[in-house]
């Protein structure tokens, strides 16, 4: 692994031409929608707002026509993901399937699989949350519990997940889970992909309150749940490498930087046309910093359209991207005397209280700050 | 052209620029041997336009240049002979063969006595036999000057913490080799901006072989019965460091693809903001890494921490540039945002002047 894998790539002409019509959209689509709700970046829930996106065929563009999708290509399907984040927009209900779900489905999924899930992914109707993390398995993920096993007609779920972003407004799980016993020489062998469908029996989603009072994970249990032969995604025994798959589109996306991106504006707002030489050294550091990370995570979308495995450079990007949404809550509280406020106070008060509290988040969620190092370390050549 | 250019001008250096050779030169020697290898194949005249002589390669060709210059730690002027002769070009005067540097920081006079005043900073400015900087004019637009080695009459020599020459350069009343008016669309400090541009790409280089330097040698240091890479301290500080190399390079490679005819401030601008962080951290983790040894001057490490000191800070601290951008976000406020780090692709021309 080499840092100039990171190679520049300048949006092309034709998804660029994307650009003003999203603006427009969300011009008029969220034109009173106040700055203390845009703070909730990816994780603001809106279903009527979704189905609108997936109606600008702006849900799915890289999933093939012939399942609904668009194939509008990963650069206009950036211009749109990065619009609607920078501005905060309402997005979570469909994001999961959009990044993540859709394109494994599409990747690994029979045929019958890619008509059932994909056309209503792409209408932005359909919600999937990811089922990796377990109460004992946290970033030793390999190590998890649940288990299928086979029946006459399909499979039999049992175990646990945790922290599942969505799985409380979601259809559907991908879930990784045990199909084969656990070697101590082949740790990653015996894991499986299924989707699992959140109203069948013997399943019970319940939310878990975050610090600050939202309702955005869950615990999902899995007591006996019967599954269709078709449950399984793409190989039995090759969950593992998978999810690996999955993890550079998770882990490279501007929604890696940009999560703090209501309160970067509400402190530029503050701070007035004529900041001071401390206050604009701090918004044009932050700012470089941005545009850096930037390029670099249209560097990694450009290695994945080339059909590349851009896990190393993925890693990267989340690593300096949660960094830099982490900090933006302390660099506000250096440059401008206004107290975090849950209620009453200013717009950027109420962001600051808001983002100041998921910061920490940032740096768990999609791999810790620790795991992601070490593989980077990996990709070096030192583990 | 860029794959030509990088495996010539790689394989030059790796001849020619040693760790030997680069720490001989330090503290002011003309490097006769390696200048004469560059000037015979032709780089100096990379950016320059075909019909006056030159290979008229775009910035994002040259980028690959500048790069090799910082892997190698060349001890030479060829980043400013490349973007003297390229402003030469534009004003539409001959570029130079033979040594070529210029100055970003220079309180000149153009009257038609000659030129007066100094010439601050001037890279390798003792050896070089001419150099370019903007001068102030009887005229609305300042001119470009390419002045002489010859009507030099005084100078102050300096050295920077590389020993690298950084030289003020005083003129009175010298006649100049050639000059122009600075051709309209480029900024009064476009020499400035043109230095920054050279040393985020001689920081993304020097970042890059001391990065394989560092895990290199993590991976053959032993103690405690194991190499030292194998600790998840070591591999952690790795991790970061190679963050901030990709950073740098992807940064800097951006600003020279984006550079275009005018050198886009902003771009550039966000690139010496990013490379000088990395410059920083980079260094210090690689110091941490190798121990005592690399404390040494016998083991080359310092050839590259002591450059990437030096450059961060040239043509523009990581505080100046990041001071500049501020001002203009503030200008444009929350709701102009997005637009305008969006839009700073599209739109070239310098809006990040000189404030002070
Ligand atoms: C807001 C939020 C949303 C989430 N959404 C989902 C979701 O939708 N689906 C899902 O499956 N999971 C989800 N997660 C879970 C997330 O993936 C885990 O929190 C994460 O993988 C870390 O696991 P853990 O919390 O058990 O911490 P642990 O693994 O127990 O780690 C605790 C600390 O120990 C460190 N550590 C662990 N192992 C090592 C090691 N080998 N070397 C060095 N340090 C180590 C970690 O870096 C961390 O600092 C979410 C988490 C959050 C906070």
């Amino acid at each position: 692994m080499a840092t100039t894998q990171f190679r520049y790539s300048r949006i092309p002409a034709e998804a660029e031409a994307l650009r003003e019509e999203v603006r427009q959209f969300i011009r008029e689509n969220l034109r009173d929608y106040p700055p203390s709700l845009r703070a909730q970046s990816w994780m603001g829930f809106d279903a009527a707002f979704s189905r609108q996106l997936g109606q600008k065929g702006w849900v799915g563009m890289a999933l093939p026509e012939q399942y609904g999708g668009t194939a509008a290509g990963p650069f206009a399907r950036y211009v749109v993901i990065e619009e609607l984040l920078a501005a905060g927009a309402p997005v979570s209900a469909h994001w999961i399937a959009d990044r993540q779900s859709g394109p494994l489905i599409n990747r690994f999924g029979t045929q019958a699989q890619k008509q059932r899930y994909l056309p209503p992914i792409c209408r932005g109707e359909s919600y999937f949350c990811i089922g990796m993390s377990e109460p004992n398995s946290g970033s030793d993920l390999a190590s998890i519990k649940s288990h299928a096993t086979r029946t006459g007609s399909g499979w039999v779920l049992n175990g646990q997940k945790v922290w599942t972003t969505n799985a409380h407004h979601s259809q559907y799980m991908i879930a990784l889970v045990r199909t084969g016993e656990k070697q101590a020489n082949a740790r990653h062998e015996g894991l499986s992909q299924f989707i699992v469908d959140l109203s069948l029996p013997g399943i019970t989603v319940r939310p878990i309150r975050d610090l600050a009072g939202g309702e955005h994970f869950n615990e999902v249990f899995f007591d006996n749940a019967q599954l269709d032969a078709d449950a399984l995604i793409g190989t039995e025994g090759k969950g593992w490498d998978q999810v690996t798959a999955e993890l550079a589109f998770e882990r490279s996306g501007p929604e890696r930087f940009l999560s703090s991106m209501a309160l970067l504006k509400t402190l530029i707002d503050a701070l007035g046309k004529t900041p001071d030489a401390l206050q604009a050294r701090e918004i044009g550091r932050l700012s470089a910093k941005l545009v850096t990370l930037r390029n670099m995570s249209l560097s990694v979308t450009a290695q994945l359209a080339a059909g590349e495995h851009p896990a190393w450079a993925a890693s990267c990007v989340k690593d300096l991207g949660n960094g830099f949404e982490q900090e933006i809550p302390e660099v506000a509280q250096l440059l401008v005397e206004a107290e975090p406020r849950q209620e009453g106070g200013s717009e950027h008060a109420r962001v600051l209280a808001y983002l100041a509290q998921m910061a920490p988040s940032f740096s768990l969620r999609g791999g810790t700050r620790e795991i992601l190092r070490g593989i980077i370390a990996r990709g070096m050549g030192l583990r | 052209m860029r794959e030509l250019f990088e495996s010539t001008i790689e394989r030059l250096f790796a001849d020619l620029a040693t760790p030997e050779y680069v720490l001989g030169c330090e503290g002011g020697e003309w490097p006769t041997a390696l200048w004469a290898a560059l000037d015979d194949s032709g780089f100096a005249l990379a950016g320059a336009p075909e019909a006056l002589g030159g290979a008229q390669a775009s910035w994002n060709d040259l980028y690959v240049i500048a790069r090799a210059a910082g892997r190698f730690v060349a001890p030479v002027p060829l980043g400013e002979a490349i973007l003297a002769n390229w402003l030469l070009g534009r004003a539409g005067i001959e570029p130079r063969t033979g040594s070529l540097s210029f100055s970003a920081d220079a309180s000149l006079q153009l009257r038609k006595s000659g030129v007066s005043g100094t010439a601050r900073a001037v890279p390798w400015g003792r050896h070089v036999d001419a150099l370019v900087a903007v001068a102030d004019a009887d005229s609305p637009s300042p001119s470009l000057v390419l002045l002489s080695r010859a009507s030099i009459t005084g100078h102050a020599l300096q050295l920077n913490v590389a020993g690298e020459p950084r030289d003020d350069l005083s003129f009175d009343n010298a006649q100049v080799l050639a000059c122009a008016p600075l051709p309209a669309g480029l900024p009064a400090d476009v020499l400035h901006l043109g230095g920054a541009l050279l040393r985020c790409a001689q920081i993304a280089g020097a970042l890059h072989a001391l990065l394989a330097m560092t895990s290199g040698y993590a991976s053959e240091r032993t103690q405690f019965g194991r190499p030292i890479g194998a600790f998840q301290a070591i591999q952690q500080q790795l991790a970061v460091f190679a963050e901030q190399a990709a950073a740098a390079n992807i940064a800097a490679e951006a600003a020279f693809a984006e550079a275009g005819e005018a050198l886009a401030a902003f771009s550039i601008a966000a690139a010496k903001v990013t490379a000088a962080e990395a410059a920083s951290t980079g260094a210090a983790i690689s110091h941490s890494v190798h121990g005592a040894i690399g404390f040494t001057q016998e083991y080359s490490l310092h050839l590259f921490t002591r450059r990437l000191w030096a450059w961060r800070g040239e043509f523009g601290s990581a505080s100046l540039w990041s001071q500049r951008i501020g001002q203009q976000v503030c200008e444009a406020g929350g709701d102009g945002y997005w637009a305008l780090l969006t839009g700073q692709t599209l739109a070239p021309h310098s809006t990040l002047g000189k404030t002070a």
